[in-house]
């Protein structure tokens, strides 16, 4: 059923018509044009399309726009040069990066709770991440210096 | 001497062109798979033209446009392109200083061409000097000694985009009027479609054609999400027969399953063995985290594709003889995808895009892969045996033989001249099946015998190769093909044969290459081998293999922990890649290698019924997690005298037996079958 939809990305109000059940990752990529947020599996087990909620990361892919009507989202569009998206390039962290927004976005969602984590806690706050290349280490690295440097 | 892949495409202007504007364009003909190439060619030719890294532009791969390369595969990008642009930029750089006319000992800084007879550059000489002109293989490159840029951390020039989060992956590629499609796949490989109810989906709001040709099935529509929900609602409208196509196990598959047997090389065969052993992996997916993606559109006759397939040229060739189209008719464009580790669905989902968008011409389609189908349709990595059997005399190896049993590791489209080997093109109604998988030849580096010829010194040997000749299940090339099970066997059956000698020992008492001594005892050093303390369910063990016989060298220590499940706690890697362009991003690819060669050896299997592929999801094909991700620590051997090598592979084999080398350390259990988890370690464990 098709419906109008109010939400706040990344700190501007936004107005969608589309179908109640449509998922928030495709309302975000393909009728507002955010192509940062990205598909990997389309039921909640790879963390590519993460966004941050009210602090708390959520699978875009299976979230229905109805539910989130009304909220406010951030996408890694929104970050806008961020210390960790910083400490990412500065270890290089990433291979084909094809899992690193959904990672950073996760990393920001940490580093808000608990800016200085230790490697235990970064390590299991990106779990539900996964990246393929093998790029993790890096990605641990560069969180944690984000975590230094910010704080 | 001219490099090979210039010799094959010698005008300089299809590699370079400088721009008045001070930039300058380059042509690699290769693609970039997140394995950070692009930035290293870049880093060659700034060095070779004395120009500034920024001004590099690395033009996207467009075919028939870009100089032709075949592929982006096999660790031998850096080698041939690499070679190619090198001599190619020296003679570039050559030109502008004759047409300078500044005299042959003008200096050039950062595009600037400067002699005691005046000053003058690159760019304002643009517009006259011509590169239409072929390579000569003179001036030689300059000596390593004298660069500056290669050898250096040269940021990659993909990464900002990535980390930003901006559109880059074809998957963010949005042409004006596109439409969105998707493929209702077969239930199992073996299925045919019996019959089709198209009328709920052709009513959905949105959908714009519904596409039967034979047993391929698909949908347009003006969004994504309604593609999606209509493929879904027309799966649950078609009725398929399903047939038992595959085998009941893996060891079913490789030993009643007819061969081609070949002698991949032989020394005094024929001598008596002392021990023997036999090593197994299963299938193994490439499971991209982005599933496959493709644009493809009709207009008139002209077929425009963009695709992340490693081999652009051959894509367009297999669509023509999968379809009734000619080569001059179709463009096909790379867009980076997801890192691919081998030939994925990339060709595939292109060749979905081409049907899904006949049916609309003048339309953009775009299609991209569910992830079940990602993990279930894609080639797999093949299942693979490998016997071995050795004769040892007062602690010498003195015969060693090595058979090996799987399907072939190479089935990519273009290969063969009358099969297009692109997945859909096999469901059509007018079907043209997909072709047994092959390997190339053992002087390309082999597929199924990559690495089977040992580098230690055996007097007497024997490597065999049996090739399946029925391809129940569909597979191709994955990273380091069959050098990761080759590597597996002959390093455990190395330390299996040293008894008590010391394992790290006994390689060297083997072994005379002074490149492959230099970076076992660096790996060994480094890891702290040599008073290392036996500890209660803890392991430490080796691993070694120069990739593919030819290209980087690499030692590897692991160290694990055996409790409920094999956790690796380090990896301690030590790599001679010959001159190193960039550091780190050798590192990155050594360091990426190892941690995915460990989450194969660790967890990864596809499974299948007699009919179904049953791995489609993270849950039945789980990977590596951040939290159970071991510390990697390359140490890099710089050959400044030799030529660069490859590395993505490198790593692959060698984690892969230093892991199992441990484990066996820490447990006093050899585990010979693939994946190292705690149902194969515990059939493993006696009695
Ligand atoms: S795409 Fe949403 S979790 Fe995988
Ligand atoms: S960098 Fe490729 S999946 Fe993570």
């Amino acid at each position: 059923m098709t419906d109008t939809f109010q939400l706040t990305v990344n700190g501007t109000q936004v107005e969608v018509t589309c179908d109640r059940d449509t998922p928030l990752l495709y309302v975000l990529r393909n009728h507002l044009g955010l192509k940062g947020t990205r598909f990997g599996c389309g039921v909640g087990l790879c963390g590519a399309c993460n966004v941050i909620i009210d602090g708390r990361t959520v699978y875009s892919c299976d979230t229905p726009l109805w539910s989130v009507a009304g909220q406010a989202i951030r996408t890694v569009e929104g970050l806008a040069g961020s210390p960790v998206q910083r400490m990412f390039l500065e270890e290089q962290a990433a291979q084909c990066g094809y899992c690193v927004s959904g990672i950073v976005m996760s990393a920001t969602a940490l580093l808000e709770r608990n800016p200085k984590p230790d490697e235990r806690e970064v390590r299991s706050a990106l779990d539900n991440n996964l990246c393929r290349c093998g790029a993790h280490n890096r990605m641990v690295r560069a969180v944690m210096r984000a975590g230094e440097a910010s704080s | 001497m001219i490099p090979p892949a210039l010799a094959a495409a010698p005008r300089l202007s299809r590699w370079i062109t400088i721009n008045a504007s001070g930039t300058v364009a380059v042509r690699s003909g290769k693609v970039e798979l997140g394995q950070g190439i692009l930035t290293a060619l870049g880093q060659i030719v700034a060095d070779e033209l004395d120009v500034g890294f920024n001004r590099i532009q690395l033009i996207p791969l467009t075919a028939p446009v870009t100089a032709e390369q075949t592929l982006t595969a096999g660790s031998r990008s850096l080698e041939e392109s690499g070679a190619a642009l090198r001599q190619a930029a020296a003679e570039v750089r050559a030109l502008f200083i004759a047409a300078s006319g500044l005299g042959s000992h003008a200096t050039v800084h950062d595009g600037l061409i400067m002699s005691d007879a005046g000053t003058t550059s690159y760019w304002d000489l643009a517009e006259t000097v011509s590169l239409d002109v072929d390579a000569t293989g003179e001036p030689r490159p300059k000596p390593p000694s004298h660069h500056t840029v290669v050898g250096t951390s040269t940021p990659r020039i993909d990464l900002p985009d990535k980390v930003y989060g901006r559109a880059r992956f074809i998957h963010d590629m949005s042409l004006p009027g596109m439409l969105y499609g998707r493929v209702v796949r077969p239930p199992s490989p073996g299925a045919t479609l019996r019959s089709l109810d198209t009328s709920a989906t052709k009513a959905l709001t949105g959908i714009v054609e519904v596409v039967r040709d034979g047993s391929f099935l698909g949908v347009v529509a003006a969004q994504e999400e309604t593609a999606i929900s209509g493929a879904e609602l027309l799966r649950s409208h078609a009725v398929w027969d399903e047939t038992a196509s595959l085998p009941s196990s893996v060891a079913e598959l490789l030993t009643s399953t007819p061969v081609e047997t070949q002698t991949v090389d032989a020394v005094s065969p024929g001598f008596p063995t002392t021990a023997t052993a036999y090593y197994s992996r299963p299938y193994l997916a490439h499971a991209s985290i982005g599933p496959a993606c493709a644009i493809a559109q009709w207009s008139g006759t002209a077929l425009e594709v963009w695709s992340h397939t490693q081999g652009a040229y051959n894509l367009r060739k297999a669509i023509t003889i999968a379809l009734p189209v000619a080569l001059d008719q179709i463009t096909v464009h790379h867009v980076e995808g997801s890192g691919c580790y081998g030939h994925n669905g990339a060709d595939d989902v292109a060749f979905d895009a081409v049907l899904l968008a006949r049916v609309v011409p003048g339309h953009a389609v775009q299609v991209v892969w569910s992830r079940a189908d990602e993990l279930a349709w894609a080639p797999f990595g093949p299942a693979m045996g490998v016997r071995m059997s050795a004769c040892v005399e007062n602690g010498t190896i003195t015969g060693w033989r090595h058979e090996t049993f799987g399907n072939g590791h190479l089935a990519r489209p273009g290969m063969s001249p009358t099969a297009p080997g692109l997945l859909s093109a096999a469901y059509l109604a007018d079907a043209k099946p997909l072709f047994v998988s092959d390997d190339p030849p053992t002087a390309r580096g082999g597929g199924a015998q990559r690495n089977a010829i040992p580098l230690y010194t055996f007097p007497r040997r024997e490597i065999i190769k049996n090739r399946l000749l029925h391809m129940p299940l569909r597979t191709s090339a994955m990273r380091a093909l069959g050098a990761y099970l080759n590597v597996f066997a002959i390093e455990s059956f190395m330390d299996e044969l040293a008894g008590d000698v010391d394992p790290v020992e006994f390689r060297l008492r083997h072994l005379t290459d002074d490149r492959a001594r230099t970076v076992i005892l660096a790996a060994a050093d480094r890891a702290g081998w040599w008073d290392r303390v036996p500890e209660q369910d803890r392991g430490c063990g080796f691993g070694f293999a120069r990739y593919s016989n030819h290209g980087a060298y690499c030692a590897v220590v692991a160290e694990v922990r055996a409790e409920q499940e094999l956790q690796v706690t380090r990896l301690t890697v030590a790599v001679d890649a010959g001159l190193v362009v960039s550091p780190d991003g050798l590192r990155n690819q050594i360091e990426g290698g190892a941690i995915q060669s460990t989450s194969w050896t660790l967890k990864e299997e596809v499974r299948f019924t007699r009919t179904r592929v049953t791995s489609t999801d993270w849950e039945s094909y789980p990977i590596l997690k951040f939290s159970e991700v071991p510390d990697v620590d390359v140490l890099l051997v710089n050959r400044p005298d030799l030529p660069s090598r490859g590395a993505g592979e490198a790593a692959q084999g060698p984690t892969a037996a230093a892991i199992g080398n441990a484990l066996a350390d820490a447990l006093g259990v050899r585990v010979r079958t693939l994946p190292l988890n705690a149902e194969n370690i515990i059939a493993a464990m006696p009695g």
